[in-house]
This record gives structure tokens, C-alpha cells and sequence, in this order.
């Protein structure tokens, strides 16, 4: 009744094991979290982004330039750099930067270097030291400004390779923002 | 932007925040030509400005030499922190402690001059004598002040402006924030108001609006 298997009949064999199929979540709890952000001038790929939902507590420095969404309190110091500070940022901070555009709010002082930025939804308590102030309508700021000279030019007479020293660089070959001290990691695209 | 300027003969269309006015009336005002040269003295002057945040007060102050300050009073007395039970059931009133622990903090003898504008008439009544001794404590001797007082021609229902230096003898009136005129000086309470200072100036200014000018 049962046919003997014939030698030339290959036994039937289960395909090459395969690896478990990875067991796909529901997407609400894999999808990656989308940060909007507003379209702003310094939204590039070479600018480092803190999100709405990260907190920072202590020292924040960095070699590039930061749009700051999140919470920071400490010290922010760019330096050379310019920082944003988003709608949704809310910074207790000395912040020292190149230029800065606040237009979340801020308590603490502010150095700009070369210019500081209030837009319309800025809310400042702090003082102010800059070469260049622009204050929206609308912006609340609470603290004085010290506007500083600017560095005199360079003369005509001298050297243009002493010319070319004095202007900026972007020297950095590896930019990062690292805080010190930070009690949650930098959200970074 | 030209046609609307020769139109409204001064008017002046920038951005605004919104619910604010975009328009800016252009006002000749020898109140602030007085103060201005009275801070036409040596650079490095602290002056106080005490209205709204304004990019033009901040550049003409800072242009002159001086450093600019400034805390807008009207926003601070209203805000919902300071709202207190009133003495009658279901009233509420100003915590005037706590404006003055928080706001308007300064080193007695701080500042050179202060910009009050017309705060004074939208102060609401409770903070009115404690700003005005407040500014006394902060202002340097013989330091100036000037504020402006609506007549009563304004009527109640005058609007509140925030007020830009365009130059030093010319302002421009914004429509600001809602705030609700609270009061008309009639001069005598306004000298009653600023006794301590050595001396007072009326100036009469357009559209129902008494400038004056205060030296501590």
C-alpha cells in the first residue's frame, strides 16, 4: 500500500532554516519622532539641532553652529558660532555665541559678538552686549544693552596676508557640540 | 509704500505683531527734544526706558553713547501673577509687594534718565504712587524724566501706544497692547505726584497729550 520510497526520490527536506522574521512593531511605537521645525535661515546640515524635548543641565559648547529647540540651563558658549534658540526653547543660561536669534525665551545674559536678534515671540530677561541689536515688534525684553565698537579696519598698507588673518576661518575639521554635565543626549541631525 | 506715505502724511507701514497696529503716526514732541538734550551730555549714560520693547528707542539711546535699559512696566503690572483677592468678595487687586520685590529692581541712584511715556495713566491704581517713588529711588540727582498724561479730551477710551524715537525731536505712535486708560491727571495731581523733584515742565503736545519733563 505504501509505495517504498525509490532510492532516486530525494527525501523531502525543509528549506535552509531561516532566521525568524523580525517581529515588526506597531509603527506608532517605531517611527522615528518628527521634529518640526520651522524653516529658518540657519536650518542646514551643517547645524547641529537640539529638539523640543531635550533637556540639558550644565555646560554646552560647541565648534558649530546650534539651533536650540529644548531646555538648557547652565552655560551656552559657541563662541565663534551662531546660535538659534527656537520657538520652543527655554534657556537659564549665559549664552556667548557669534550671532544669536532668540525666538524662545531666555533668562539670562546674552554676548553676541556680532549681532543679537530678537524676533516677535522673544521673551528676554537679561542683559545684552553686541555690535548689533534687532528687535522685533512684539519681542519683551527686560535687561539692558551694551553695544560694543566694532574692531577698526584693517589698513589699506598693510599686508594682505595680515588681511586675510584677521578674517574668520571655519577651521574645525570635526564640528561637534558637547555638553558638559548634560543629563540627557543631544538630538543631532 | 510711497503713495501711502504721502497719503497719510507720515505714516509709516512696518511689521507688527499680531493684534497690535502696523501703522506708525510720525509726532513732532518738544517734551522729548528737552529730555534728549538734557541726556546730551557725556557717552556712557544709563538710560531707563520703561514702555514696550522698542529697536528704534534701544538704537537712538545706544547711539548717542549711553547704554540702554528697559523693563516695560505695563506688562509686568498686568500679569496674572500679581492678581490678589480684593478687599470685597469676588474683587481682585495688584500684589504691590510682589511687583516691587520682582520688578523694577535696581542700586538706588541707578540711572541717568527714565522714559516713563504715558504709563502712568494705564498703571493700575494700587501701583500708580509706588512705581512713581520707585523711579524717584532709582534716579540718579538731577537725573531727567519724562512722562506724558492724557487731558481729559482723550477721552476713555484712548488707546495705548508704544512710543519709537525716530529722532530727537520726533516720536512714532504704534498701537500697542490693549490696555485701559485708568485715569486723567489734571496737573495739579501730577505735580503732587512728582514733588520730590527739584523741578517740573509742562509742554503741551497734539492729540490730548501733556508732556512732561522732571529733573530729580
Amino acid at each position: 500500500m505504501w509505495k517504498s520510497r525509490r532510492e532516486d526520490e530525494k527525501p523531502f527536506t525543509s528549506p535552509t532554516p531561516q532566521p525568524p522574521a523580525p517581529v515588526v512593531p506597531a509603527p506608532s511605537q517605531y517611527q522615528p519622532r518628527v521634529v518640526e521645525t520651522p524653516r529658518m535661515d540657519t536650518y542646514r546640515s551643517d547645524v547641529a539641532n537640539i529638539g523640543k524635548s531635550v533637556i540639558i543641565k550644565g555646560e554646552l559648547s560647541g565648534s558649530e553652529d546650534l539651533y536650540l529647540d529644548g531646555e538648557v540651563e547652565g552655560n551656552i558658549d559657541l563662541r565663534n558660532y551662531n546660535l538659534v534658540i527656537g520657538p520652543n526653547g527655554r534657556v537659564r543660561a549665559n549664552v556667548h555665541a557669534k550671532e544669536v536669534v532668540i525666538h524662545g525665551k531666555v533668562d539670562g545674559n546674552i554676548t553676541g559678538v556680532d549681532k543679537v536678534e530678537l524676533k516677535k515671540s522673544a521673551l528676554l530677561n537679561g542683559d545684552i552686549s553686541t555690535q548689533r541689536i534687532v528687535i522685533e515688534d512684539g519681542a519683551f525684553f527686560k535687561g539692558s544693552i551694551d553695544i560694543q565698537r566694532a574692531e577698526p579696519k584693517v589698513d589699506a598698507a598693510r599686508p594682505a596676508a595680515q588681511a586675510a588673518a584677521a578674517s574668520k576661518t571655519f577651521s574645525t575639521p570635526a564640528p561637534s557640540v558637547s555638553a558638559v554635565g548634560a543629563s540627557a543626549a543631544a538630538e543631532k541631525k | 509704500m510711497g503713495f501711502f506715505r504721502n497719503l497719510f502724511g507720515g505714516r509709516i507701514e512696518t511689521p507688527s505683531a499680531p493684534g497690535e497696529g502696523a501703522v506708525r503716526i510720525a509726532r513732532r514732541s518738544t517734551g522729548f527734544n528737552q529730555f534728549t538734550r538734557a541726556i546730551l551730555r557725556p557717552d556712557g549714560q544709563r538710560v531707563l526706558d520703561l514702555g514696550s520693547t522698542s529697536s528704534s528707542n534701544i538704537n537712538f539711546i545706544t547711539g548717542l553713547g549711553h547704554r540702554a535699559y528697559n523693563e516695560d512696566v505695563l506688562i509686568a503690572a498686568n500679569a496674572s501673577r500679581l492678581v490678589i483677592p480684593g478687599p470685597d468678595e469676588g474683587s481682585t487687586t495688584v500684589d504691590v509687594e510682589r511687583f516691587l520685590a520682582e520688578d523694577l529692581l535696581y542700586e538706588p541712584e541707578s540711572f541717568d534718565a527714565v522714559l516713563f511715556w504715558d504709563v502712568c495713566d494705564y498703571l493700575p491704581e494700587p501701583l500708580v504712587k509706588p512705581v512713581v517713588e520707585r523711579i524717584y529711588q532709582i534716579t540718579k540727582p538731577h537725573g531727567a524724566l519724562l512722562a506724558f498724561f492724557h487731558t481729559r479730551d482723550a477721552g476713555a477710551e484712548a488707546p495705548y501706544y508704544r512710543y519709537h524715537i525716530k529722532s530727537a525731536e520726533t516720536l512714532e505712535l504704534q498701537q500697542g497692547p490693549h490696555f485701559q486708560l485708568q485715569r486723567v491727571f489734571q496737573n495739579r495731581h501730577v505735580e503732587n505726584l512728582f514733588r520730590d523733584y527739584k523741578s517740573i515742565k509742562f509742554f503741551l503736545g497734539r492729540e490730548n497729550i501733556r508732556e512732561v519733563l522732571l529733573v530729580r
